[in-house]
């Protein structure tokens, strides 16, 4: 199966690869996926006092697509405020990454993944 | 170079085309070698005759190198060339010893013994098989991915009509105890078939000595054209079978069709060639696959091989890199040509069912590599992908968070994962 080259530069230049401090505060842990679908994606925001996404970092296990998904998702939510965040739809991420329909799920992960973020930000913000 | 009892020199080198990646699928397929595509070519021009034409000199030289290609074939697994029927693949060969023998023998057995590790072509024929009224058992393997004898004589019951168990694996490489499973066969009064795809020029085979009723033989696994193989049915004891493809009678009656000169004449070549070679060839692959798995081992922690390491061709390995997903990491070694046991290399969703039928869990099962090396494989192209997979290895560790759980000592079972 064929690449996108979108997909091939994520993979090959992810952006955003690493680690934000999880018990910091201001910082939103989201963990989907499971190793035994294989794949799974760690998505960590980092909140700003004016509710505006200032930072975000990825790790993820899985195949060209789910890591292009998740170092894409990265760049989209820079910038973006929680609510801008959360609207984001796996068919956005599926669509600019042309994922073929076999690799659908990669998106929907992604977008599970900012929601996921974003709760777990919200809950320690309480 | 070495000059072999051929006369021709051993293991010409294959040039790849610039850029290509390097090669180390040959469990997939393999190239013809160019001693076999030189001898395959005046049968294709000037000796285009029908190996069947009884009338003319066309006909006769045709079926002549096509009768020399059957010995040729016969020759390597020990058999007389009169049981030795050519088909279009082992795919068409185990389609045709299963339903062959289940079908000539309906009114007296019903019953199948395979393995669950045996290839999509035979497990999907025994699924056939029972829905047209026949048992079957499919044997488990250990978690060397070798059967228990003791469990294959248990199995067989005087109902059972054949016993399918392969000679080598397609996705680890291991090799079952054919000598063992034959004798069982043969004292239990089973016929014994062996998808002998992934065996045959790998490793010494013999009907007579390991019993063998019926063996399916590809060419393209062994440097011989595609769209060939065979299937030797055994004379003495005869082994009957209903043909699949009826028509002129040609093959004896079991598989009319005019054969493909050509193909025919290139597998015959391409089994001479390993029969000689095989030695030579088998101590020289097995040093670049010690290297392999040694270079790897000491460059990347955490890496597990599947399937047993003594009882396999020296020309396979099958690795789980744990942490790292296997489609994502073809995706980082594409300067080589490997394939995959993760799902997301198939239609499927479910990992390889091989390596779950060895126990390997899913979580590993997904992050395996099969590294299959070849005749044209080179000391050169192994320092390479050692080094290629290590670094993308290690790339893609430094971007997995179970990579990053692994080195806080999270045991990543002990974590409620969603599945999805």
């Amino acid at each position: 199966m064929a690449y996108s080259d979108k997909v091939i530069d994520h993979y090959e230049h992810p952006r955003n690869v690493g680690a934000l401090d999880k018990d910091d505060h201001a910082v939103g842990t989201g963990l989907v996926g499971a190793p035994a679908c294989g794949d799974v994606m760690k998505l960590q925001i980092k909140v700003s006092a004016e509710g505006i996404i200032e930072d975000a970092k990825f790790k993820t296990f899985g195949c060209g697509s789910a890591i292009a998904s998740s170092s894409l998702v990265t760049e989209w939510v820079k910038g973006k405020t929680l609510d801008e965040a959360a609207s984001i739809k796996n068919t956005d991420i599926a669509h600019e990454l042309a994922l073929p329909p076999v690799k659908i799920h990669c998106s929907v992960l992604a977008e599970d993944a900012i929601k996921a973020a974003i709760a777990d930000y919200k809950k320690k913000s309480g | 170079m070495q000059m072999t009892a051929l006369g021709k020199t051993t293991r010409p080198s294959l040039p790849r085309a610039p850029g290509a990646p390097v090669y180390l699928d040959y469990q997939a397929t393999t190239p013809c070698d160019p001693r076999v595509v030189e001898v395959m070519l005046p049968w294709f021009t000037e000796k285009f005759g029908n190996p069947h034409s009884r009338n003319h000199r066309y006909g006769w030289e045709a079926e002549e190198a096509v009768e020399k290609a059957r010995e040729q074939v016969a020759d390597i697994i020990g058999a007389d060339a009169k049981e030795v029927i050519f088909t279009s693949g082992a795919t068409e060969s185990n389609n045709l010893a299963l339903k062959g023998v289940a079908h000539f023998y309906r009114e007296k057995k019903n019953h199948i013994v395979t393995v669950v590790t045996e290839h999509k072509c035979v497990l999907d024929t025994c699924r056939y098989l029972e829905q047209e009224g026949f048992s079957v058992t499919y044997l488990p393997v250990r978690s060397d991915g070798l059967i228990d004898l003791g469990e294959l004589e248990a199995a067989i019951t005087d109902k059972t009509v054949i016993v399918s168990v392969m000679a080598v694996n397609n996705e680890i490489g291991v090799i079952q105890p054919l000598a063992e499973i034959g004798a069982i066969c043969r004292k239990k009064g089973a016929f014994f078939h062996t998808d002998c795809a992934q065996a045959v020029g790998k490793i010494p085979l013999d009907v007579n000595a390991m019993n063998i009723d019926l063996m399916s033989i590809s060419g393209h696994k062994l440097y011989g054209p595609k769209g060939i193989g065979a299937l030797y049915v055994r004379r003495r004891p005869r082994v009957r079978l209903v043909p699949l493809i009826t028509g002129g009678g040609q093959e004896r009656g079991m598989r009319s069709g005019t054969l493909a000169t050509p193909l025919c004449v290139g597998f015959g070549e391409a089994c001479a060639i390993a029969k000689a070679e095989m030695a030579a060839e088998n101590e020289r692959l097995l040093g670049l696959r010690n290297r392999l798995l040694g270079g790897l081992k000491q460059r990347l922690p955490e890496i597990y091989l599947n399937g047993d390491l003594e009882s396999r061709i020296p020309g396979n390995l099958n690795i789980s890199f744990a942490f790292v997903e296997g489609e994502g990491l073809m995706m980082g070694v594409k300067e080589l040509a490997v394939s995959s046991g993760s799902a997301c290399t198939s239609a499927s969703l479910e990992p390889s069912y091989v390596l779950r039928a060895l126990g390997v869990d899913v979580e590993m099962a997904h992050t395996s590599l099969r590294l299959g090396l070849g005749r044209f494989t080179t000391a050169e192209d192994i320092e390479f992908a050692i080094d290629h997979i290590a670094d993308a290895v290690e790339h893609l560790r430094a971007m997995s968070p179970l990579w990053d759980m692994h080195l806080e000592g999270v045991d990543i079972k002990s974590i409620e994962w969603a599945e999805h």
